[in-house]
């Protein structure tokens, strides 16, 4: 099982879908496409949904918390959505779900970043 | 009944996934609940993944060892690697600490391990390796049936 990354680009904001599992393995390649697109394509902020990632350990976390700093310094935001209750525990954890926000939708992660 | 298992393979990141569902295939005979089975995962992942980047440093010659023991509802496991082993193992477990942050690692590696084993035990020599010795009793789900 490996990872399937979508992204999905509305304005100046990147939609990322992961499908499947987030470890060091995959965080490579995630690390490298997201910082590719945002580079390309002018982003500013990000939404995260990670409905269908069925798997995820602390190089998931280290990802995801590369890529906040990434758009941080765009003075950009990244909201996580679709959390799943195995996934919260790491973010909670490691005190990432205080300073990325979370909304239970992608939709609602839109919304919040104005583009929904 | 004691039941035990052992796996060793190269140090490369492709073989992550396969030590963490291969162990988890071992464990289900203990019919763990689906937060357990997530959590021993998880904990394999993180304890070979460290041997890979942190133990090796990356080098594909290296070969990770595990060995599962189950023994009722207690399981006993251990990840080892025979790489260049950690010189101050109280700063290693302290939540976000990392000696790799240039590669985004996160330092949260032995917490997580911490959080989801009872027990948690580091045996490591700088220029011998490490071994991390991971226990865990899961909850009983025996029936009863009259």
């Amino acid at each position: 099982m490996s990872l399937t990354i979508e992204f999905k680009i509305k304005q100046d904001v990147l939609c990322i879908r992961l499908n499947g599992e987030l470890d060091h393995h995959t965080a490579d390649e995630l690390r490298e496409k997201v910082t590719a697109v945002i580079e390309e394509k002018a982003i500013r902020h990000i939404v995260l949904n990670l409905e269908q990632l069925t798997f995820m350990d602390s190089s998931g976390l280290g990802v995801i918390l590369g890529r906040y700093k990434q758009i941080k310094q765009l003075h950009g935001e990244m909201v996580v959505c679709a959390i799943t209750p195995a996934i919260q525990r790491l973010f909670d954890m490691s005190g990432l779900f205080k300073i990325i926000k979370m909304e239970p939708t992608e939709e609602f992660a839109l919304q919040k970043l104005g583009v929904a | 009944m004691k039941n035990e298992m052992s796996l060793q393979f190269s140090a490369l990141s492709q073989n992550e996934s396969f030590a963490r569902v291969t162990v988890a295939a071992f464990i289900a005979q203990l019919d763990p609940t689906m937060d357990e089975l997530t959590e021993i995962k998880t904990v394999v992942s993180e304890a070979v993944t460290n041997a890979i980047i942190h133990g090796y440093e990356n080098d594909p010659e290296g070969i990770v060892y595990i060995t599962v023991t189950i023994d009722d509802n207690f399981i006993e496991m251990t990840i080892k690697d025979t790489g260049v082993g950690i010189t101050d193992v109280d700063e290693a477990r302290q939540p976000l600490f990392t000696t790799k942050p240039e590669l985004e690692r996160s330092g949260m590696g032995f917490t997580i391990m911490e959080n989801f084993m009872d027990e948690v035990e580091v045996l490591t020599k700088p220029g011998s390796g490490t071994e991390v010795r991971l226990r865990k009793h899961l909850q009983s789900r025996k029936m009863l049936c009259n």
